[in-house]
Order: C-alpha cells, then sequence, then structure tokens
C-alpha cells in the first residue's frame, strides 16, 4: 500500500471509531438535561438517581470522544497537507470557530457540572449542563459546514497562482444548501442513538431486576423510546430533503446509492439487486417503482441520471479519469443505513407495546432486543457516513480536487504505517475498555443518593461529592 | 496593524494560554509519579485540576484551528513534517485523558495503577516534546523550495532542541508542584513546594541557558528583554515559595512560561517557520497566510468570543478555588 491507501485507511478507521461516541454524546447530553430539569422542577428522586446514573455513563462516552477527537483535528495536517494548503483559507476557518465557539463551552462546563454539584447553586449547576449540551449542537453545525463544503463547494474563488481555494463569502459557507438539510438530519439521528441507548439500558435494568427501581426506569425508558421514534420519523423526513438536494449537487452520489447505471424517469427504488459489479448484468432484482425519482426529485417521473452518463459528463468536464465511487460500498452502506434506522423504531416500537400498561415484559427475545437496541441507529449513523463519503470519491472536494492530490508529499510510507497501526491498537484497546466500563455502570443500576449533609458540620471540611 | 501580524500575535497568545494552563496540569501529572504516597495522596493531587484540565486542553486545539485558519501553509508544514513526534504527543494526550478520567471508575488497584502509568506517560511525554518542538521552530529546520519539511524524526533532537524540552519538562514539573502548594493543605502542601523549589533549581538553570542560546541566535533586542524578564519571574516566583506565598509562586511560574514562549515567539517573527536550507525558503507570516477576508472574519470571531471564554473559565477556576486537604478525599 502507498501513503495515500494508508492514510485513507488511517481516516476512515480514526473517523468512524470517533464517531460511535459523538452522535450518543450530542444526543444524550441533551436528555441527561432534560433529566436533571425534571428532577429540578419536580423534586422527584427518581429522576436525580436517572440524572447521575445516566450522567455517569455520558461522561465514560464523552470522554472518549475527546480522546479520539484530538486526532482529527491533527491529521488533517499530518496526512493530508496539500488539502489543508488548498481548503485552510476556507476549512479552517469552521474548525477554529468550533474550538472557541463549542469546545471551551463543553468542557468548560461540562467540568464546573461534574464537580459543582455542591458548589454551585442549583439553578446555576443546571444551567451548566445545558450549555454544555449547547456546545455539542454548535459543534456539529460547525463540523457539518466544513464537510459540507467538501461535499458542495460554495462561497470560495479558485486562486490558480496560489493554488488554492479562497474564500469570498462566508455566510455562503454557512448557509450551504448541503449543510442546511444536512446539520438537521444529523442532530435527529443524534436523538436515535440517545433515545434507544436510555430505552435500552432501561428497559434492560427492568427486566432483568425487576424488584430494583423498576419505577424509576419505566419513565426513562419511555422517554427515551418516544425520542427514539419520534427522532425516527424526523430523520426519515430530512433524509429525504437531504436525498433531494444530493441529486441536484451530487447526482453521481445518488447514482452509486443506487447502482442506477442509466438514466431513468421515472426511476425505480432498487430493495436488492444482486449483480456484476459494472452493471452489465442482473442477476437478481427487487425494486419499488418511482421511488427514486419520487426522493431524488420529488415527482413520481423525475428523471435520476444514471452513472455511465454522469462518467461521461464527467470525462468531458474534468478530463479523463474514473470518477465513479466505489459502487457496492454506496450501494449497501445506504441499504444498510435505512435498515439499521429503521429496525431500530420497529424494537422501539415493539418494546412500548410490550410495556403498555405498566407490564414489566418477560421475553428473552425481547431481553435480547434491548441489548442490540443501542447499537442499531449508531451503526445506522455510522453507515449514512461512510456512504456519504466514500459516496464523493473520488473527490475529497467536489469538482475540485481528488482525494490523491490531498495527501501529505513529505510523509514516508514507514510514518503513515506506523501510525495507522498505533492508533488501531490502541483504539482497540480502549475499546474493550470503554465496553466493558459502560457494562459494569449499567449493570450497578441507580446509584443511591449521598444522605443529606450534617448541617453541623463546616462546609470547608466537607468531603469532595465528586473526587478522582 | 496587519492582520497576519494580529494573527500571529494570536495564535502566540493560544499556545502562552495553552503551555502555561496545561502545564500545570502536566506538571500535576507528572507528581503522580514523584511525590504521591498512597492513594489518598494520588486522588488529592488528581482532584486538584479535575474540573479544569479538560478546560486547559482546548487551548491547544484552538491553537491548532487557528493555525489551520489563519496560515494553513504553516500547519501544513508543521504538522506533517513534524509528524513522529506529533503522534507521540496524541497518544500521549490520548492515554492520559482515559487515564484521568477511568481512574476513579474502578476500585481494583491494579486498575487504578495502570491509569496512574498513562496518566504519567501521558504528562512527560507531551512537556518534553512541546519544547522540543517550539525550539526546532524557532531554530529553523529543513524546509525545501516547496515548502515542505525534507529533515527526519532525528533532526528535531538536537541539542538545542532537546534542551527545549528540558525547559519545559523540568519548568512544568516546579509550575504543577507550586499549583498544587495553591490548591491543597497539610502535608501535602509542604512537600509539593519543597519538591517544586528543589526541581527550580535546575529548572531554573536549563531555562536561563535556552535563554542566552536563544539571545544569542536571534540577536534581537526584544527577545533578550522578554527572556531577561522571564528569568526575573522565575526567581520572584521560587522566592515567594520560599517565604510560604502560594498564590505568588505559581504566578511567578505562570508568567515565567509565558515570557519564554513570547520570547520565543518574538525571536521568529516575522518568519513563522524559517526554513535552515535557505532563509527565501522560510515560512512568514505573510507567505504562509489566508487571505485577508478569511483573517478579516475570524479576527471579528476571537475579538468577541475569547473575552467571554476567558471570563467564563475564569469563573470556573474561582467556583473551585477552594483547598484540598486529604480529608475531602473520601474514603
Amino acid at each position: 500500500m502507498d501513503v495515500l491507501d494508508l492514510a485513507r485507511w488511517q481516516f476512515g478507521i480514526t473517523t468512524v471509531y470517533h464517531f460511535f461516541f459523538v452522535p450518543l454524546t450530542i444526543g444524550l447530553s441533551v436528555l441527561v438535561a432534560v433529566m436533571q430539569t425534571k428532577w429540578h422542577r419536580s423534586g422527584d428522586e427518581r429522576w436525580l438517581r436517572l440524572t447521575k446514573f445516566f450522567g455517569k455513563l455520558f461522561l465514560i462516552n464523552f470522554a472518549m470522544g475527546i480522546a479520539t477527537g484530538i486526532v482529527q483535528e491533527f491529521q488533517f495536517g499530518m496526512n493530508w497537507s496539500d488539502y489543508s494548503r488548498f481548503v485552510g483559507d476556507i476549512f479552517g476557518a469552521p474548525l477554529a470557530i468550533e474550538g472557541l465557539l463549542a469546545f471551551f463551552l463543553e468542557s468548560t462546563f461540562l467540568g464546573l457540572w461534574i464537580f459543582g454539584w455542591d458548589r454551585l447553586k442549583p439553578g446555576v449547576h443546571l444551567a451548566c449542563i445545558w450549555i454544555a449540551a449547547a456546545g455539542t449542537v454548535f459543534s456539529a453545525y460547525f463540523i457539518l459546514a466544513a464537510n459540507s463544503f467538501m461535499q458542495n463547494p460554495v462561497g470560495y474563488t479558485l486562486n490558480t497562482e496560489k493554488g488554492r481555494a479562497e474564500l469570498t463569502d462566508f455566510k455562503a459557507v454557512l448557509t450551504n444548501e448541503v449543510l442546511l438539510v444536512t446539520f438537521p438530519h444529523q442532530i435527529i439521528g443524534c436523538f436515535m442513538v440517545a433515545g434507544a441507548f436510555v430505552a435500552g439500558v432501561a428497559l434492560w435494568n427492568m427486566m432483568r431486576h425487576p424488584d430494583r427501581d423498576a419505577d424509576a426506569f419505566r419513565p426513562a425508558f419511555r422517554m427515551g423510546a418516544v425520542v427514539l421514534l419520534v427522532a425516527g420519523f424526523g430523520t426519515m423526513i430530512t433524509g429525504d430533503f437531504q436525498g433531494k438536494v444530493m441529486t441536484e449537487v451530487q447526482p453521481m452520489k445518488m447514482a452509486a446509492a443506487e447502482a442506477l447505471y442509466e438514466d431513468a424517469g421515472p426511476a425505480p427504488f432498487s430493495i436488492l439487486t444482486v449483480g456484476t459489479l459494472d452493471g452489465s448484468k442482473e442477476v437478481f432484482k427487487l425494486e419499488i417503482p418511482k421511488l427514486l425519482s419520487f426522493l431524488g426529485t420529488g415527482t413520481l417521473d423525475g428523471e435520476v441520471r444514471g452513472i455511465d452518463s454522469l462518467q461521461e459528463e464527467y470525462e468531458q468536464k474534468y478530463g479523463p479519469g474514473d470518477y465513479k465511487p466505489n459502487i457496492p460500498v454506496t450501494y449497501w452502506t445506504f441499504r444498510a443505513m435505512i435498515t439499521t434506522g429503521g429496525l431500530a423504531m420497529l424494537a422501539g416500537a415493539i418494546m412500548l407495546w410490550a410495556t403498555r400498561r405498566n407490564r414489566i415484559p418477560r421475553s428473552k427475545w425481547l431481553l435480547r432486543t434491548a441489548i442490540v437496541l443501542p447499537l442499531l441507529p449508531m451503526v445506522a449513523n455510522s453507515f449514512g457516513w461512510i456512504f456519504t463519503e466514500m459516496g464523493r470519491q473520488p473527490w475529497v472536494v467536489f469538482g475540485l480536487m481528488p482525494t490523491s492530490a490531498g495527501v501529505s508529499p513529505s510523509t514516508s510510507v514507514g510514518e503513515v504505517a506506523t501510525s495507522l497501526a498505533a492508533f488501531t491498537l490502541l483504539y482497540g484497546v480502549l475499546a474493550v475498555i470503554e465496553v466493558r466500563l459502560l457494562l459494569r455502570y449499567v449493570q450497578k443500576g441507580l446509584p443511591e443518593l449521598d444522605p443529606p449533609r450534617d448541617p453541623d458540620l463546616d462546609d470547608a471540611d466537607a468531603p469532595l461529592t465528586y473526587a478522582y | 496593524m496587519e492582520l497576519t501580524t494580529f494573527w500571529f500575535i494570536i495564535i502566540a497568545v493560544l499556545w502562552v494560554g495553552y503551555l502555561v494552563l496545561e502545564g500545570f496540569d502536566f506538571g500535576v501529572g507528572m507528581l503522580m509519579a514523584v511525590m504521591a504516597k498512597g492513594e489518598r495522596e494520588r486522588r488529592a493531587l488528581i482532584s486538584t485540576i479535575g474540573p479544569v484540565w479538560d478546560g486547559n486542553e482546548v487551548w491547544l486545539l484552538v491553537a491548532g484551528g487557528a493555525t489551520f485558519a489563519a496560515f494553513p501553509e504553516w500547519y501544513a508544514t508543521l504538522f506533517s513534517g513534524f509528524y513522529l513526534p506529533l503522534l507521540l504527543i496524541l497518544i500521549g494526550l490520548i492515554v492520559r485523558i482515559i487515564g484521568i478520567e477511568f481512574r476513579s471508575k474502578r476500585d481494583e488497584p491494579s486498575w487504578r495503577r495502570n491509569c496512574d502509568i498513562a496518566i504519567v506517560f501521558g504528562s512527560v511525554v507531551p512537556a518534553l516534546l512541546w519544547g522540543v518542538a517550539l525550539a526546532n521552530i524557532v531554530r529553523g529546520v529543513p524546509i525545501d523550495a516547496d515548502g515542505e519539511y525534507v529533515g527526519g524524526f532525528f533532526t528535531l533532537l538536537n541539542p538545542y532542541g532537546l534542551l527545549g524540552g528540558l525547559v519545559t519538562l523540568t519548568v512544568f514539573l516546579v509550575h504543577g508542584a507550586f499549583f498544587v502548594g495553591l490548591k491543597t493543605e497539610g502535608e501535602i502542601r509542604e512537600r509539593a513546594i519543597k519538591l517544586g523549589l528543589r526541581v527550580g533549581v535546575v529548572a531554573g538553570a536549563l531555562a536561563v541557558a535556552f535563554i542566552v542560546w536563544t539571545g544569542l541566535a536571534q540577536d534581537s533586542l526584544a527577545v533578550w528583554i522578554l527572556g531577561g524578564l522571564a528569568a526575573v519571574a522565575f526567581v520572584l516566583g521560587m522566592a515567594s515559595a520560599v517565604a510560604g506565598r502560594d498564590g505568588w509562586a505559581f504566578t511567578g511560574t505562570a508568567f515565567s512560561i509565558a515570557l519564554v514562549v513570547a520570547t520565543l515567539f518574538t525571536g521568529l517573527f516575522p518568519d513563522v517557520m524559517p526554513s535552515s536550507l535557505d532563509a527565501a525558503w522560510s515560512l512568514t507570516t505573510t507567505n504562509a497566510a489566508s487571505t485577508p477576508y478569511t483573517l478579516k472574519i475570524m479576527s471579528w470571531v476571537a475579538v468577541i468570543f475569547t473575552p467571554i471564554v476567558i471570563g467564563y473559565q475564569s469563573w470556573s477556576y474561582w467556583v473551585f478555588r477552594r483547598r484540598i486537604s486529604l480529608n475531602h478525599i473520601p474514603a
């Protein structure tokens, strides 16, 4: 493998891994804030215990998110220095603003939240988790602004003398039509992850220990399941908007998602196609007529461009070359995203039904579903990103810079191979540690609350409520 | 003032912020190995930085992002050129985050020992390598006509670079010890200050040697003045520690770190990464910069939000101002 292949594998591995933690962090920060708000308003101690329980799971996940997040910022420069030179004028700004506006908020106010239980007034303490949660959402917006530029470059001009894209309209970058559809789709997708996580963990606890805190886990489960279902419909709707924008700005990606080789109008939606990779022969296919036209254009007989004609068009526009992404990867990841997301909603609905009128189900299958449930939307999120990034290939910035031109010219195979091996190994070890730790705390169940503080004891002598 | 100069100053300020703040939490991390006796003391040490270390680390992320946005050429050359040291720093930071965050999550002594190893490793490696990297940037490294770094890993391990690394390592240790002196009470406080003073003698000697070397190499009056002030701040910090003035001792090391970083950036200006092969190939604030439009937008964002960030970060230090004693650590 050459430097390009290794750098691409490294980007894929580190980014997909980092992204296991991001949606849960975004969604769960808000759900924990909601739980604490419920306690704050009602004084119901069940919500306080839930806040502390899910708060701890959140923090374990958050730690992994920040640990793997630093690599993201560094590796643009380390492995993709020519890309950085080319887009720095545009891409760097949202990245820097993310740090200044979002990361500082998250880290400072989470620190205040974790350690401030007995140092801050309850209202101020509650505000801290909400501010941290807002920080995670800002962060998503600016990162997606940077990514959306790569999907659909706007607000720039090419400076051929300097060999770079230069920013001319920052507002256009922040209101990129791809960004405006991706941001809601992604944020709502984060709520699917967090809803499924809360619902799965709560139901598992109710079913395994029906006589231990079932009255507290039940409302948490319902909250999680409802969030999952509502967010599920939300991702479908926003995904539909996104499909239309994608068909317009990146028609090749939509064609690749469907393995649609020839222009078609009306175009069918492929549920399953088995055939040769170049589309010359189909062995078996199952499709819904006209659906792709509707998804792509909003009308039942709208024309959707096929891979072959787009390839021809791009060759005329950009010169000879292969402008097709990896079709099996795009085709299957697109389907896997929809399928796992749909299964999550189905599982959530079944669980809600099974727990109606205060029932605690006993089915072994449902227990297994509760264990798998948190993983489904998480996997759907990952597939969605693998699809959207692989579907952009062979471009790193669509239409402007091929991925192969972005790699660092000065780094050696040895260097990239070393870092690829180091991160893969380290991430593997961390995965084992993280999963075991999460399972341990899930199984422990709700924490007991500390006894009220002895009023005679001077505040200065009291033990820290939270100490490392 | 030129926007490029303004952004050079902003990046210098971000590095000052990063090294002054994370400097003391690296120092506390290293103290886990050299002074903590028993589990309670280790917990007390970690608790002194508990609420703030993560916020300190964000200064690095913002410094990196700001370099990317304001000086893409600098970012690209630096990060691809210093590949292996940055990889080591990243691994150090990752295991340190996990060590700090996960150490209290299980009670087994072996778990906590492993976390402590991660914390110490993740504090020593970046504390040493940041100094090596900064010194090399100022000294100049082989950069070719295309702005590419053409040296290797061992090019960076020259005497000046290594001396820079030893300075940050030892000064951070003293800075951390004085922070512990400020944030704890009882016997642990006394031992921290005593240790800080002992290491401080070595750190001070190394720092003076480094400052003199920098001054001779850069031939600039401002470098001598700032370097001299850094030395004075360090001596005053040490003297305050002897006098039992914990706040002033920590302020002294904080100022000395800030002034050493200012010395380095002053020596660097107007280059951002001088080439040791040919001065014409050096990256400068002008040839490495983004467009004026991007810099203008970034300036507005920085001018508005930096004071807000400094405001709430200061507030969080105020909220957690109380000293910690071993009695505060739950059994």
